[in-house]
């Protein structure tokens, strides 16, 4: 497949404090991306610098096989800032319809745009009125004009109610179908695991893990939790009888490497008399994300 | 090309409407030219002039102050406004240059000041020739007026982005503006009118003054209306040397300084990082 964006190298600073240090990825044509990092992480930061509103200290960008902010490039990207803002004189259809014609487009397309957002009903309302999600719609739309090769969404979920969270995410999968690449950061873990085709996390400004979430849980390797629930009385021969254990509640509480899982069961089964119940709790999104986001002494 | 300065006029257009912007400066110049008419329209008998041309030298006045003011009034808030509510970053990743950004809002602010000056100014020529026949006499000064009142305006709007662009929030490029206006169109006459007496006839008088004069663009507007139209010495206050002035160089200064000043507005454009 080939690379749409390319990041080798990247690094910025602002003021002697390191936003981005040495960050190299890539998104192919027809992958969802999702960027994921605490606050001040940097990922508005990368952003902006493929989008060429600022410029990198280091490194190389290459966006659509042109350098960020040039013409070629602003013609194929589509962008939605972080705190998307409009002026809010303009109806949805009056700004939409100003964003089609900056991009050479038909103006007409402005009413379906807005459909497909899910705004046609408060088109011709002014957007001064318009509620945060309703706002973030407008975004979305405009977002969405002429087929763009890369889209570089921040945080485009923050503000939508769950079903048009679920409605976007459908939209990414078409735009994705037709081959665009899709960049998007977020703070939503369990969407962000759902749909879409790879994660990246940065942690200060570092790149601290890629690849797809089962990829993330293997490189975690976090030990998986086993409750059992003893039977009437048992609990203290469990106790005894695996090392290490916790009582919580009545519950006997082990945890266990990856690998160990399968032999811990087996011991279980062997105590089968005393044990009413076994649960295996695997680590969550939140401390995957957690393990790398915060590996470097967070 | 032009589709995005089209659009991006059409847009600014809109906005300037919506905010009562067309009403206020069409109100602004509608209420002083009909007061500078009714004040002018007292039989002046002696001048020999027609009531139109009295009435083109009260407004070549009036627009020296009233113009810039509307104009920069317009026109600071044009980037920084932008900056201030968020959204310039997304204005800038689409295909539209910098400078297309600002000659699209020039068209569409121009069009509202060009439309308030042919208001006020049409409001007072009515008003001349009801009372006097002979005043069809003023109309080719009425035009002149009319188109460099226009060039002005377009200084003052470009100015505004400029400094708009400089100062990148609101407060800070009102106050700029406001500065501006003061210095070019008040204050500058002043300091020259005292460095004029100061000098009594000198070197500064016959040298310096009259490039003074053409180097702002309110005085060459001024200078270029009240020559044309031979009633500077009435006027102008500091006679001699500036009739001294040919009319070309006040009639390319009032062409070059809106270049000059959208020039000037886009290189501070440039450095604005969202
Ligand atoms: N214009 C700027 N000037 C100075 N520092 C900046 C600027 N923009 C960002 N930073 C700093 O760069 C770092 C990264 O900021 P960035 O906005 O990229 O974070 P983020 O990952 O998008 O965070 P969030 O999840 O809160 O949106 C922060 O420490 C921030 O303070
Ligand atoms: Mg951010």
């Amino acid at each position: 497949m080939t690379s749409t964006l390319t990041i080798s190298h990247l690094t910025k600073t602002f003021d002697g404090l390191a936003a981005l240090s040495d960050v190299s990825l890539h998104v192919a044509a027809g992958e969802r991306v999702a960027l994921l990092g605490h606050n001040g992480a940097g990922k508005s930061t990368m952003m902006k610098i493929i989008l060429g509103l600022i410029a990198a200290d280091k490194g190389d960008v290459t966006v659509c096989g042109a350098a960020p902010g040039s013409a070629e490039a602003r013609a194929q990207v589509a962008y939605l800032p972080e705190n998307t803002a409009f002026h809010p004189a303009l109806t949805g259809l009056e700004q939409i319809t100003h964003y089609l014609r900056l991009r050479g487009e038909s103006p007409g397309q402005a009413i379906g745009l807005l459909d497909r957002v899910g705004l046609g009903h408060a088109a011709k309302r002014r957007i001064g009125t318009y509620s945060k999600g309703m706002r973030q719609r407008v975004g979305l739309a405009q977002a969405l004009i002429g087929h763009p090769k890369l889209l570089v969404l921040d945080e485009p979920t923050s503000g939508l109610d769950p079903v048009s969270r679920r409605d976007f995410y459908a939209l990414l999968d078409g735009l994705a179908a037709e081959g665009a690449a899709i960049l998007l950061s977020s703070h939503a873990l369990t969407e962000v695991e759902a749909r879409t085709d790879r994660l990246l996390i940065l942690s200060k400004g570092k790149l601290v893990a890629s690849g797809t979430m089962p990829d993330l849980r293997r490189d975690a390797a976090l030990p998986v939790a086993l409750h059992i629930t003893p039977c009437n009385g048992y609990a203290p021969d469990l106790m005894a009888a695996f090392p290490g254990a916790t009582l919580l509640r009545g519950d006997v509480h082990l945890t266990c490497a990856q690998g160990e899982k399968l032999g811990l069961l087996a011991q279980i089964a062997a105590q089968h008399s005393k044990v009413a119940d076994v649960e295996i709790i695997p680590p969550s999104l939140e401390d995957i994300y957690s393990h790398f986001s915060r590996r470097d002494g967070q | 090309m032009i589709a995005r300065i089209l659009a991006t006029a059409a847009t600014e257009a809109r906005i300037a409407s919506r905010n009562r912007w067309v009403a206020i400066a069409v109100l602004l110049m509608l209420v002083f030219s009909l007061v500078l008419a009714a004040a002018g329209s007292a039989p002046s008998g002696a001048l020999g002039a027609d009531r139109l041309s009295v009435t083109v030298a009260s407004l070549t006045s009036l627009s020296v102050y009233l113009v810039p003011l509307i104009a920069l009034l317009m026109s600071f808030d044009a980037i920084a406004g932008e900056v201030e509510r968020g959204t310039l970053p997304l204005l800038l990743t689409y295909p539209v240059a910098r400078w297309e950004v600002l000659l699209g809002k020039l068209l569409a602010h121009l069009g509202v000041l060009t439309l308030a000056i042919v208001a006020g100014f049409g409001a007072a020529a009515i008003a001349a020739l009801f009372t006097d026949a002979g005043a069809v006499a003023g109309l080719a000064a009425l035009w002149r007026l009319t188109w460099s009142a226009v060039l002005l305006g377009a200084t003052f709007l470009s100015a505004g982005y400029a400094l708009s662009a400089l100062a990148r929030r609101p407060s800070a490029a009102a106050g700029l503006a406001i500065g501006l206006w003061l210095g070019f169109v008040v204050l500058y006459d002043l300091g020259l009118l005292a460095a004029i007496v100061a000098d009594d006839g000198g070197v500064f008088t016959t040298r310096v003054f009259p490039v003074a004069l053409l180097a702002n663009p309110a005085d060459a507007f001024r200078l270029f209306n009240l020559a044309a139209s031979q009633a500077t010495a009435a006027a102008a206050g500091v006679g001699a040397a500036a009739a001294a002035i040919p009319l070309w160089q006040s009639l390319l200064s009032i062409l070059l300084w809106p270049v000059a000043a959208l020039g000037l507005a886009t290189l501070a454009f440039r450095k604005v990082t969202p």
